[in-house]
C-alpha cells in the first residue's frame, strides 16, 4: 500500500521536471549533428577546408559557387568542405557557430561581418590576428586605406573581406514617382527636400516609402543618421565622440520619425524582398536598402531607369555606407593551412572578381575591372573608391551585437508607438553607455 | 537477498537508463543553469573564461525584474495565456457539448476540428502572418480585407501590431490549433459519464441545460483541469508561433522565451538563464498546486 501512495508523488517530481526542461530548452537551435567531425591527421600533402557560412541560397549561392571554382583552381590539393547553414538570414547560423566555437569546435573559417561585429569573437579570444596575411597576400595595397582602418583593431585585423555592400540607397519606381506629379529625375539634396516629394507621394494614395521589420527600420534610422549628422559626427557616434544626448541627434531623431510616417503599416510582419517587392509592384515609390536590392531587381526582370532608379539616401552624397562579409582564422581550427588558402583565394582578384560577379556586390580591392560589372556595381565601384566610408549600424560594422540589439529594442519600441521621442533617445544613450 | 534482488533488480534495472539521462540531461543541466544565472557572464570573452565572471547571486534577477523592457514581456505572456486559455476552453467545450448530442457524421466533424493540431506552430505560424497583416483600407489583405468584402469595415484593426494588446492576435491561430484538442479530451469526458446519470436527471425532470449544469459539467472538473494545465504551460513556454508570425526585435510581441532567444544571441549568457530559470518557475507555479492535487486526491481514494 505504501508504494502506491509515494507513486503519485514521484510521477510529480518527473512531470515537472521534465515540463521545465521543456520550458528553458526552447531557445537553443544548436545542431551538433551537423558539424564535421574533427581531425584526420594523418592526410599529409591533402588538406581541406571547412567554411561555414549561411550563403545557402540565392545569389549568395552562386557567389560562394563562383569563390569555390577559383579555389578549386588556386589551391587543387585543398578540398572544399561547405559549412553553409541555412536559415533567418545568418541567425541560423550564427546560433550554431556560437555553440560550436564554446565548445572549442571550430570550423576552419567562419563568414562573420567585417568590423565591430567581430568584437565578441575577439575579446573570446576565438579568432586570430591575420595581419600576417594581409602583408604575405599584399592586401594592405589592394584594399582602400580607409577600409583597411574600419577593420583594424589596436593594430590588429580579424578578417579579410570578401565583398562590399553599399548600405545608403534609396531604391525608387519612376512610374509612382511620375503618376504622383513629381520629376522621377529629380535629385533631392537633403532630407526635407525628400520629405515635401514623399508628402505628394502620400497624398497621390501610394505608400510613400516602404519598409520592413525592425532591422530595415534600424537601417534606415542609421542612413538617416548619417544624412543629419554626417559622417564624421557619425562615427563619433561609435567612438564615443559624438553624444547620443545632444540636440543633433534629438533632430536626426524627429528626421527619422517623420521618414516613419511615411511608411506602410504591415511593416513588422515583412522582410527587406517585401518591402522592394512593394516598389517593384508600384505599391510604394521609395524604399531605403542596401545595394543586395539591385539583385532582387534583376531577377524580377526590371529594367534600371524605366521600371526601377536608385540614388544615395539624400544627404549621403559622396558617403559610402559599407557593410562586409569576411572570412576569419579561428583559435584551434582543424586545418589552418586549408584555412589560410581560402583566405588567400578569399582575398585574391580572381576570386573578389568571380565572387562579387555573381553575388552583386563589389570587391574589396580597388585594382578590379569595373567594366566586367553590371551599371549599379561600376557607380558602387566608382563611389567606394572615391567617397568617404563609414561603417554600417544595422550590418554589424559599427557595433558589437549586443548594442545592436539594444538599439534594435529601442527602435522597435519607438516605431510600434511603445515610447516617445524622449524615451527612444534615452534608451540610445543608455545603449551606448552598455 | 537473492529474493528482493529478484524483486528490485528488474524495475530498477529498467528504470536505470532513463533515471541516468534524467539526472544528467534535466536536473544536471537545471542545476548548470541555475548557476549560470548567477553569475555576471554578460560576454563571451567571461564565457570562454578569458576574462574574469564571478557570482552576483540574484542580482540579473533583480535586473530583469526592474526593467520596463521585461515587465513589457511578462505582461505580454499573461494576456497571451489568459487569451489562450479562455479561447480554447470556450471553443472546446462548445464544439464538444455539439458533438455530444447525436449528430450525423459526428467523425467528420471531429476530425475537422481536431486536424489543425496536426499542423505545426511554424507552419501555421505562415499563414496566419499572412491572415493577420495589419494594413487597413486600400493595401488591406488577409483577413482585414475579408471584413470588407462582407461589410464589416469595422472590424479592420492592425492585429498584433497593437502595442498594448497585439499579443493576443498571436492567441487567435494558437486557439485555432488546440481547440480541437481540448474538444477531444471533454468529449473523452462526457463519454465517460453513464447513460444512467443522464437518464436520472431526466427522470427528475431536469431541463436539458440544468442537466450540463449541474449533472454533467462538475463531473467534468478533472478534464477541464487537465485541459487548463496542459493548455496552460504550452501558452508560458511560447516562442514557435511568436517566432514565425513576428520577428523576434519587434517589440510588440515580446514574450520572456524571445528574451532568452535574444540574449543568448548577444553572448549575454547570464541574463539568458536567468529568463529561463524564471520561466521555470512560472511554469512551476501552474503545474506543482496540480500534481499536489491530484496526488491528494489520489490519497483520498
Amino acid at each position: 500500500m505504501r508504494i502506491r501512495r509515494t507513486r503519485p508523488a514521484l510521477a510529480a517530481g518527473l512531470v515537472a521536471a521534465s515540463l521545465a526542461l521543456a520550458a528553458c530548452s526552447n531557445g537553443g537551435s544548436a545542431d551538433p549533428t551537423s558539424s564535421a567531425p574533427a581531425g584526420d591527421d594523418d592526410a599529409a600533402a591533402q588538406t581541406e577546408v571547412e567554411v561555414f557560412t549561411w550563403w545557402a541560397s540565392g545569389s549568395e549561392k552562386l557567389g560562394l559557387d563562383a569563390l569555390v571554382a577559383v579555389f578549386d583552381e588556386q589551391h587543387p590539393n585543398v578540398e572544399f568542405v561547405n559549412g553553409a547553414v541555412a536559415g533567418g538570414a545568418g541567425s541560423a547560423a550564427k546560433d550554431l557557430l556560437q555553440s560550436r566555437l564554446q565548445a572549442n569546435d571550430p570550423p576552419d573559417t567562419f563568414q562573420a561581418h567585417a568590423g565591430a561585429e567581430l568584437t565578441d569573437y575577439i575579446n573570446a579570444g576565438q579568432v586570430e590576428d591575420v595581419a600576417d596575411l594581409y602583408v604575405e597576400f599584399g592586401l594592405r595595397d589592394a584594399f582602400p586605406a580607409d577600409l583597411v582602418d574600419r577593420l583594424t583593431v589596436d593594430g590588429k585585423i580579424y578578417s579579410i573581406p570578401s565583398n562590399i555592400h553599399r548600405a545608403n540607397v534609396v531604391w525608387a519606381n519612376p512610374t509612382v514617382i511620375s503618376e504622383s506629379g513629381l520629376d522621377p529625375e529629380a535629385s533631392y539634396a537633403s532630407l526635407d527636400e525628400w520629405f515635401e516629394a514623399l508628402d505628394k507621394v502620400q497624398d497621390a494614395g501610394f505608400t510613400a516609402l516602404s519598409v520592413a521589420t525592425t532591422w530595415t527600420q534600424v537601417h534606415l534610422l542609421e542612413t538617416i543618421l548619417l544624412a543629419e549628422l554626417g559622417p564624421e559626427a557619425y562615427n563619433g557616434l561609435w567612438d564615443g565622440s559624438t553624444d547620443w544626448a545632444s540636440a543633433e541627434v534629438t533632430a536626426a531623431l524627429e528626421a527619422f520619425e517623420k521618414a516613419m510616417s511615411y511608411t506602410n503599416t504591415d511593416r513588422d510582419g515583412l522582410d527587406w524582398p517585401d518591402a522592394t517587392q512593394q516598389v517593384m509592384d508600384g505599391q510604394a515609390a521609395f524604399n531605403v536598402m542596401g545595394d543586395w536590392a539591385v539583385a532582387a531587381f534583376e531577377e524580377a526582370g526590371k529594367a534600371e531607369g524605366t521600371d526601377y532608379i536608385y540614388f544615395p539616401v539624400p544627404g549621403t552624397h559622396g558617403v559610402f555606407d559599407f557593410l562586409a562579409d569576411s572570412f576569419t582564422l579561428p583559435v584551434g581550427a582543424p586545418h589552418p593551412d586549408g584555412a589560410k588558402a581560402w583566405l588567400e583565394t578569399v582575398g585574391s582578384l580572381e576570386g573578389q572578381v568571380a565572387f562579387n560577379k555573381a553575388k552583386g556586390s563589389i570587391p574589396a580591392r580597388t585594382d578590379a575591372d569595373p567594366t566586367e560589372f553590371s551599371p549599379y556595381q561600376q557607380t558602387a565601384i566608382t563611389s567606394f573608391a572615391e567617397d568617404t566610408i563609414v561603417s554600417s549600424l544595422a550590418h554589424g560594422a559599427a557595433t558589437p551585437i549586443a548594442w545592436l540589439n539594444a538599439i534594435s529594442d529601442a527602435t522597435s519600441k519607438f516605431t510600434t508607438g511603445g515610447g516617445d521621442l524622449a524615451t527612444f533617445q534615452a534608451e540610445l544613450v543608455a545603449a551606448a553607455a552598455g | 537477498m537473492p529474493r528482493t534482488l529478484r524483486r528490485w533488480g528488474p524495475p530498477l534495472l529498467l528504470i536505470s537508463p532513463s533515471a541516468v539521462l534524467m539526472a544528467v540531461f534535466v536536473y544536471g543541466l537545471l542545476a548548470a543553469n541555475a548557476q549560470t544565472s548567477m553569475t555576471d557572464i554578460h560576454t563571451a570573452a567571461q564565457a570562454t573564461g578569458r576574462e574574469p565572471s564571478s557570482f552576483v547571486w540574484l542580482d540579473n534577477y533583480v535586473a530583469l525584474l526592474g526593467s520596463p523592457a521585461f515587465q513589457h514581456s511578462l505582461k505580454n505572456l499573461a494576456l497571451y495565456t489568459v487569451v489562450f486559455l479562455a479561447g480554447t476552453m470556450f471553443f472546446g467545450f462548445l464544439w464538444a457539448w455539439l458533438l455530444d448530442r447525436p449528430v450525423r457524421f459526428e467523425g467528420v466533424f471531429r476530425s475537422i476540428y481536431l486536424f489543425p493540431m496536426a499542423v505545426s506552430f511554424v507552419a501555421s505560424g505562415v499563414v496566419w502572418r499572412w491572415l493577420l497583416n495589419s494594413n487597413q483600407g486600400e493595401q488591406a489583405s488577409g483577413l482585414n480585407r475579408l471584413f470588407q468584402m462582407i461589410g464589416l469595415d469595422f472590424l479592420q484593426n492592425n492585429w498584433w501590431n497593437n502595442v498594448d494588446v497585439g499579443i493576443a492576435a498571436i492567441a487567435i491561430p494558437a486557439i485555432w490549433q488546440l481547440s480541437g484538442y481540448v474538444m477531444a479530451l471533454v468529449l473523452a469526458g462526457f463519454r465517460g459519464i453513464p447513460e444512467e446519470l443522464r437518464e436520472a436527471g431526466r427522470m427528475d425532470g431536469a431541463s436539458e441545460w440544468k442537466l450540463y449544469r449541474h449533472v454533467l459539467f462538475p463531473q467534468l472538473s478533472p478534464v477541464a483541469l487537465s485541459a487548463v494545465i496542459i493548455i496552460g504551460h504550452m501558452s508560458l513556454k511560447a516562442f514557435d508561433l511568436i517566432m514565425a508570425i513576428s520577428k523576434p526585435a519587434n517589440y510588440q510581441t515580446k514574450v520572456p522565451a524571445i528574451d532568452m532567444y535574444v540574449f543568448k544571441s548577444s553572448f549575454d549568457y547570464a541574463s539568458s538563464a536567468a529568463v529561463g530559470a524564471i520561466l521555470l518557475v512560472i511554469v512551476a507555479a501552474l503545474i506543482i498546486p496540480y500534481l499536489v492535487h491530484i496526488s491528494r486526491t489520489e490519497k483520498a481514494k
